[in-house]
């Protein structure tokens, strides 16, 4: 067997491919983060609980309706969607006139209910969820084993942020909506019903963060916790990346997630602080972030 | 978010202060007299220590329209110095806080160097991220004993004379302490240089326009603000004997953004009561575990759509007069 830099090669891809799942979710998060704050101007902290609830929706699928993991894929994002759209409805749309941060506090607090209502009833440990039996077992490539599962968050995440950034850069619909993050009111004045273009917004991104929920059910735990810690990497992800570009997101969260997993092989110590470290060097390097437009 | 049609903080208002005098006999009467009214002192120096914390922190929202969302690092580093300093030291009390309060501003000088250079959202979520940063340093760095935290830090005595186990000693020393904090921020905020920050809250490229160099102004505030925040974060280390995780972790940040918003942004008297507010509040659902976190939650969501003035906001809207 080669070695490099003295360290097994196993080692080295298991750890690259656990940085491209953990960069799946950076990127699948971040993209719906840049979304929403696009058209609404509001920083969605919720995210993260909202990443839970579509984890716990599909393990409440399977648990108390045999509703198995790929009816989950479809149905959790859009349960989870829907009450990103009640949410926008009766809350959300009456801070759109405020100061910006009042968008963030109200979100922290919604953030606070979900996950303490998920931990009175079920507690912290976490609900085991299986790997749907199509994409059990894995392949030896020679140099590593590859979990199947493992190679299908990769692929679909990337094919999810792929179909995204087209609809959003490449159709007219994404035109619409490029054209309301720019001036929402000159769009409306076209005729385009921009509220309710703003609330299925909020509706897609809080969708798109229970269909990241649902891809890590198998590979996690499903417990209320999972969503608070990663959201705050996620948001030093958008600051890395900056909210400018669909692209940018997308290859900020993929780029920083492999760099996290290469600093698990060689200098585990800073495996949790690599990407904070990172922040604060791009700050000082380009403060509106890699892809970012200055503010 | 000069562009806001509604900013956070109650508008500039000159009017004689007389009613503000008044307003602070009556907190520091209050406190004065707290432990012979039958409560618990050790409660009301969690509430003392608390209330310095949320007015620290009001000082960058309600001031300089800063929102952070990281103050936890100040109270968690600071906690852990004096603690450290006081138990493996020996350090004094009392040069143990000092010690810890320079340090939480050397934090706030690098902190607040990366983090004024974004606003807004930015800023929120840049300091949440250097916070967590700083706790994954503390959970792995070996002197602060990871999960236990340091235990049984001595209180020591005050000038070497007064017994600080003493709870009655300790709870006029930590009075002294948050009245010598509040009168530091009350006397800032209406300096001249107070009214700088306040005039990049309401219109920053005015305020360059003008030829201030607003990022001094907001370093400036940003220090203060986390070295008061560190003298909170050191003295309640002393009081509780213990420096733990929980004070650097995010959900404190959030707690303190919460006592804030619930008292009132940018009122003077408003976190002090939020803080009282939020700790009563805490002590007396603590048995039913999670629900706190629901309850704060709910509180958060209430403020932001329908409180948004908090406590002493309303009341000084019924007043007429800023409190």
């Amino acid at each position: 067997m080669f070695e490099l830099l003295g360290i097994p090669p196993q080692a080295l891809f298991g750890q690259l491919l656990l940085g491209l799942i953990n960069g799946a979710f950076y990127a699948l998060l971040s993209l719906g983060l840049a979304v929403i704050f696009g058209l609404l101007n509001i920083i969605n902290f919720a995210h993260g609980a909202q990443y839970m609830m579509g984890a716990f929706v599909a393990w409440m699928l399977l648990n108390y309706l045999n509703v198995g993991y790929w009816w989950a894929l479809l149905l959790a994002p859009i349960v989870v969607g829907i009450t990103g759209v009640i949410i926008e409805r009766t809350m959300l749309k009456h801070l759109y006139k405020l100061d910006h941060l009042y968008g963030l506090l109200l979100t922290f607090g919604l953030a606070l209910i979900i996950e303490g209502l998920f931990r009175n009833y079920y507690g912290s440990s976490g609900q085991p969820y299986q790997i749907p039996a199509e994409l059990t077992g894995g392949r030896n490539l020679g140099f590593m084993f590859l979990p199947n599962y493992r190679a299908w968050i990769v692929v679909s995440s990337l094919a999810i942020c792929l179909v995204t950034w087209y609809v959003i850069e490449r159709t007219k619909l994404g035109s619409y909506l490029r054209a309301a993050t720019e001036n929402a009111t000159l769009v409306r004045a076209f005729g385009v019903n921009v509220p309710r273009m703003i609330t299925l917004t909020y509706g897609f991104g809080v969708g798109l963060a229970a269909l990241a929920g649902v891809l890590a059910a198998p590979v996690q735990n499903v417990s209320p916790q999972m969503g608070s810690s990663l959201i705050i990497i996620v948001f030093a992800v958008v600051v890395i990346g900056g909210m400018g570009s669909i692209m940018g997101s997308i290859l900020t969260g993929f780029g920083l997630g492999v760099i996290e997993g290469l600093t698990k092989v060689f200098y585990p110590e800073a495996s949790n602080t690599v990407i904070f470290i990172i922040m604060a060097i791009v700050l000082l390097i380009k403060p509106a972030g890699l892809f970012g437009r200055a503010t | 978010m000069a562009t806001a049609a509604y900013s956070i903080g109650a508008p500039a208002k000159q009017t004689s202060p007389t009613h503000q005098y008044v307003a602070f006999g009556i907190m520091a009467g209050f406190f004065a007299i707290a432990p012979f009214i039958g409560i618990y002192p050790v409660f009301m120096m969690k509430v003392l220590c608390f209330a310095l914390f949320a007015c620290a922190f009001n000082l960058l929202i309600g001031y300089v329209g800063l929102l952070s969302f990281g103050h936890a690092m100040f109270l968690g580093t600071a906690g852990y110095i004096s603690a450290h300093s006081a138990k493996v030291w020996g350090f004094p009390t009392e040069l143990a806080i000092l010690t810890a309060t320079a340090t939480a501003a050397s934090l706030g000088l690098v902190t607040g160097c990366l983090a004024i250079r974004r606003q807004g959202i930015y800023f929120a979520m840049i300091t949440l991220a250097l916070a967590q940063m700083i706790f994954f340093f503390y959970l792995q760095a070996p002197f602060t004993g990871g999960e236990d935290g340091i235990q049984a830090v001595p209180r020591g005595k005050l000038l070497g004379v007064f017994d600080l186990e003493n709870d009655m000693i300790m709870y006029y020393f930590v009075l002294a302490i948050f009245l010598a904090g509040f009168l530091l921020i009350y006397r800032t905020i209406h300096s001249p240089f107070g009214q700088v920050l306040k005039a990049i809250r309401e219109n920053e490229p005015r305020a360059i326009s003008l030829g201030y160099k607003t990022d001094h102004y907001k370093l400036m505030a940003f220090v203060l603000s986390g070295a008061l925040s560190g003298l909170a974060g050191g003295t309640k280390a002393i009081v509780f004997q213990l420096a733990s995780l929980t004070d650097a972790n995010w959900p404190m940040s959030g707690e303190v953004v919460l006592m804030t918003l619930l008292g009132g942004l940018g009122t003077v008297f408003g976190p002090v009561v939020g803080a009282f507010t939020i700790v009563a509040m805490q002590n007396y659902l603590a048995q039913f575990g999670a629900w706190v976190t629901v309850v704060q939650g709910a509180i958060f969501v209430v403020c932001v759509l329908l409180f948004r003035r908090g406590i002493i906001g309303e009341l000084s809207k019924l007043i007429n007069r800023p409190l």
